[in-house]
């Protein structure tokens, strides 16, 4: 499939084509105020006489740093106009990391949210050789700030708007001079092993993507999105802006981070793409609202909840549903499952994605018995974010379903999936060497996964290829398998499994706080902070009871035999995980070297001493006793105490 | 609006904009405020200091008009208020908020700010009723405003909940709020940070900078966080039991030997009451 169009052209087809309709809205003052795609297309145009003004031009890259934000967007789609490149990057990334990357990209131009970013942003401007211009969004706090390469965005645009009257048809020219060959887009990697890398899109690329899922899945101009993911992320540049314009949808922003759930719920949005962790903390909060409610409800809730499972088993399963299960499915409709619906803003979506990582089963199952579109969608940034989805009626919880129209799969000899498709990245920027290694010779993408095709002729993700390990005795073992199963229970948050050429299967654990601070209560089990939590021995006995009911479900040689449940969560902050939350596993088996060893040496306990960041960059030394567990044996007791803090 | 305010004049910014001069106040044989005087500029953030029972507060109430005077006068903007009642002194521009949080703790967090807009509201209680004409556009447009306060203090996510659930720290921020609702001119606060957390202490005087800045507002502080008074305070009033002993710049109040002396317990004295202030 070829698309002889770019992003700006889009816009200003759909700006001519349906110059009313609502291509945004964002919540403002408690309302939502809509933007037309006559709007989107002014209000672009004017930024990008303004970028023009200062200078910038086809090549030049523009960042933008922030939660999702409409300027950010029109900053964004002006870069583009002008011939230029957009760089999201990572809104929560500290200011060093920040520094990386928009030197890496070498930014000229950055359009900052508000006060918070601009400062992260000036507090490294040294290390920026490109950056000629910082242009910030909400002014507050910003009244006083002597620095001459600041801006506001309103500002900008009324120079812009001069220097288009001096430059009658500026911007028009350029847009129709576009290419859909062009680079549009770098979209860094969250980079689980290394520095990031800066994946070049082209519109072409991204263009493809979007009209692939659009036909995959009917998405319809009447549709409503919700932009809320990190705008870093490629799913969101792919849903947020290139669907978008393909489709010419209405693009929702909430009014802030913390009132998401309420502006979901107020809107009901059509589509959703969510990543694991929403729809594990989603239905983890349903639980334990659940179990806080009233005894009737209580048991209402849990008898509907196993009708519609056990009547979702039936219909995944391709059995038909006996009538007395379809006679609960439609009272539970009324009773539980609609209201639920509602409640969680999901009401009005015909289908919701989760991808980025494999979903739990139960988690799965749930959602999509209570009437949730639910399916698994997978892809990667270097192919402008998605390549496969699953049909509506062949859902399951193990694949990601069919690739999309026009992606062709394989799986090369060591068992890694291959992609080639138009999506295929142009490269990572200023890494020639990556580059060559993520593309075979005759164009295909290394995705990097292990996995295979099935029978229906879905794809089945195993693990990263080169995580895939052998324990001493050759047995192979997927570590991010084992650690997926182990947080499919609701008590843990977090896991890494080691065995890589040890003689059997170990695993550290980072409780969920919520869900084990909850069954504390209900236990009376007092504890101080959470690392005390961590250190009970009642913790250990449950954990080992989770680990347990998950070795049930995997092959004897790679069962969990010892286990240590850790005195933290792993932080991005600590370099631990990345901002996509993917564990680092290299960094994680160095840093915690000495729990490994305990962990293989037979010892019942280790000596710990964790470097930890606080929030405002203070830090400090925790030192702490840890047990480590056998899973089939008793516990011994840990004494963790704060010794130095700094 | 308020705005105008913050775009006077330069004469305007240095008229004194409220004067007390000589107030006294005396409850039984306890003399809670004796003979003083106090001068704030237009667009100052002026703060008042002292030990428990210095008559700090005292002197709060007899500006926003709880307590009367027995001598001495108060003047706001060149008109004597020294008699006025509350809800005059309130409808000239002096809003304030209170040492322990007087909100509606069983209304939202919109219906307490939205309180705050009272003393604007000119719809008659019929109209009110059957919400037409005046009254709906004026809902409308006090809505608005409340709007914006809720954006400037960052509570939008707490609009539709009720005070009663909330946080100690964001009470105060909701009491502020009420308090900015009323579009005041000058602006009492009695310690807006007692109480809270370092973290709190800090997006609080943030808020004040802000209230200051944005709006141009006058701002009289009641606290006893030291660092952050000596941060914010253009102009800082050492009190110690009911009079005032000092006045002027931080720096000049950090180094004046009475209030080091009298106050902030160089231990001269053995001064026990001083120590745990100043700490």
């Amino acid at each position: 499939m070829t698309l002889e169009i770019t992003l700006p052209q889009l816009l200003h087809r759909n700006a001519q084509q349906m110059p009313a309709r609502a291509a945004m809205r964002e919540k403002d003052r408690g309302i939502w105020q809509p933007y037309s795609w006559t709007q989107y297309w002014e209000e672009t145009h004017d930024f990008a006489l303004a970028l023009a003004a200062a200078g910038f031009t086809a090549g030049d890259k523009l960042a933008v740093i922030g939660e999702n934000r409409p300027r950010l967007y029109f900053a964004q789609m002006a870069a583009m106009t002008l011939g230029g490149v957009a760089v999201p990057a990572y809104q929560d990334a500290i200011a060093s990391e920040l520094a990386f990357v928009l030197d890496h990209a070498e930014v000229s131009v950055i359009v900052a949210e508000d006060q918070e970013q601009v400062d992260k942003v000036l507090s490294v401007k040294e290390r920026l050789p490109h950056l000629k211009l910082v242009v910030y969004d909400d002014p507050r706090g910003l009244g006083d700030y002597d620095e001459p390469m600041l801006k506001s965005f309103v500002a900008m645009q009324a120079e812009g708007r001069d220097f288009g009257t001096a430059h009658p048809g500026y911007v028009a020219s350029i847009v129709d001079a576009g290419s859909p060959g062009d680079l549009c887009l770098f979209s860094y990697t969250s980079g689980t092993t290394s520095r990031p890398k800066g994946v070049m899109l082209t519109h072409a690329n991204l263009l493809n993507a979007a009209a692939a899922l659009a036909k995959a899945d009917d998405v319809r101009s009447s549709d409503d999105h919700i932009a809320y993911l990190p705008m870093a992320w490629i799913g969101n540049s792919l849903l947020s802006m290139a669907l978008h314009l393909w489709v010419g949808f209405t693009t929702n922003f909430p009014e802030k981070p913390e009132t998401l759930l309420r502006d979901v719920r107020e809107l009901g949005p059509t589509i959703a793409l969510a990543p694991p962790r929403y729809w594990e903390n989603t239905l983890t909060a349903v639980l334990v609202r659940a179990s806080d409610a009233s005894p009737i409800k209580r048991r209402l809730f849990s008898l509907f909840r196993n009708i519609a499972e056990r009547a979702e088993m039936r219909r995944s399963a391709g059995e038909a549903v006996p009538v007395h299960l379809r006679l609960g499915v439609a009272i539970g409709e009324v009773v539980i499952y609609g209201p639920l619906r509602d409640q969680l803003g999901l009401r009005r979506a015909r289908w919701a994605y989760t991808g980025g990582a494999p979903l739990g089963a139960d988690t799965f199952r749930f959602f999509r018995a209570v009437g949730v579109n639910l399916k698994q969608v997978y892809g990667a940034t270097e192919l402008a974010g998605l390549c496969s989805v699953q049909g509506d009626r062949e859902v399951d919880p193990d694949t990601v379903g069919r690739p999309f129209d026009g992606t062709e799969l394989r799986i090369a000899e060591n068992g890694e999936v291959q992609v080639r498709s138009a999506s295929v990245f142009q490269g990572y920027f200023k890494q020639d060497e990556a580059t060559g290694g993520a593309l075979t010779e005759d164009g295909w993408l290394r995705t990097g996964d292990a996995g295979f095709i099935d029978r229906r002729g879905h794809l089945v993700i195993i693990d990263r290829a080169r995580d895939v390990g052998k324990l001493a005795d050759g047995t192979a073992y997927a570590p991010q398998f084992i650690e997926n199963k182990l947080k499919f229970s609701p008590f843990i948050g977090e896991a890494v499994a080691f065995g890589d050429a040890r003689p059997f299967v170990a695993a550290i654990v980072a409780i969920d706080p919520t869900t084990v601070g909850n069954w504390a209560e209900r236990q009376n089990l007092a504890y101080t902070s959470f690392q005390d939590l961590c250190a009970k021995p009642e913790v250990a006995v449950l954990v080992r009871g989770e680990i347990r009911r998950c070795n049930g479900m995997l092959p004897e040689a790679v069962q969990i035999r010892r286990f240590l449940v850790l005195n933290k969560e792993f932080d991005a902050d600590d370099d631990e995980i990345t901002r996509t939350r993917k564990i680092r596993r290299g960094f994680v088996a160095e840093k915690y070297a000495s729990v490994v060893e305990a962990l293989y040496g037979g010892r019942s306990e280790v000596e710990l001493a964790a470097d930890i960041t606080y929030e405002d960059g203070r830090k400090a030394v925790l030192r702490s006793t840890l047990a480590v567990v056998d899973v089939d044996d008793g516990l011994a007791p840990a004494r963790p105490e704060l010794v130095a803090a700094q | 609006m308020v705005g105008a305010a913050a775009n006077g004049s330069a004469n305007a910014r240095d008229e004194l904009q409220l004067v007390v001069d000589g107030a006294s106040k005396r409850f039984g044989g306890v003399r809670a405020v004796e003979g003083v005087s106090v001068a704030v500029k237009r667009g100052q953030i002026a703060s008042i200091i002292g030990p428990n029972g210095a008559g700090k507060t005292s002197l709060l109430n007899m500006i926003s008009g709880f307590y009367k005077p027995d001598t001495g006068s108060i003047t706001f903007e060149g008109q004597d208020i020294t008699r006025a009642r509350p809800a005059e002194i309130a409808a000239l521009g002096i809003a304030r908020t209170f040492q322990n949080i007087a909100l509606f703790a069983g209304m939202t967090v919109l219906d307490n700010i939205m309180l705050g807009r009272h003393v604007h509201m000119r719809s008659g209680v019929l109209s009110s009723l059957v919400y037409w004409g005046l009254a709906q556009h004026e809902e409308v447009a006090h809505r608005a405003r409340c709007e914006e306060l809720i954006e400037f203090l960052e509570l939008e996510d707490l609009r539709k909940q009720q005070v009663s659930g909330l946080a100690y720290g964001l009470r105060k921020r909701v009491e502020l709020g009420r308090a900015l609702a009323l579009d005041p001119k000058l602006l009492l606060l009695d310690e807006p940070m007692g109480g809270m957390n370092q973290e709190e202490k800090e997006d609080m005087a943030r808020y004040i900078l802000d209230v200051n800045h944005h709006w141009g507002t006058t701002i009289i502080l009641i606290e006893h966080d030291m660092t952050v008074v000596m941060d914010i305070s253009h102009q800082v009033n050492v009190f110690d039991r009911g009079r005032k002993i000092a006045e002027g710049t931080p720096a000049e109040v950090q180094s004046n030997p009475a209030v080091i002396d009298a106050y902030l317990g160089a231990g001269s004295h053995g001064n026990s009451r001083g120590g745990r202030e100043a700490a």
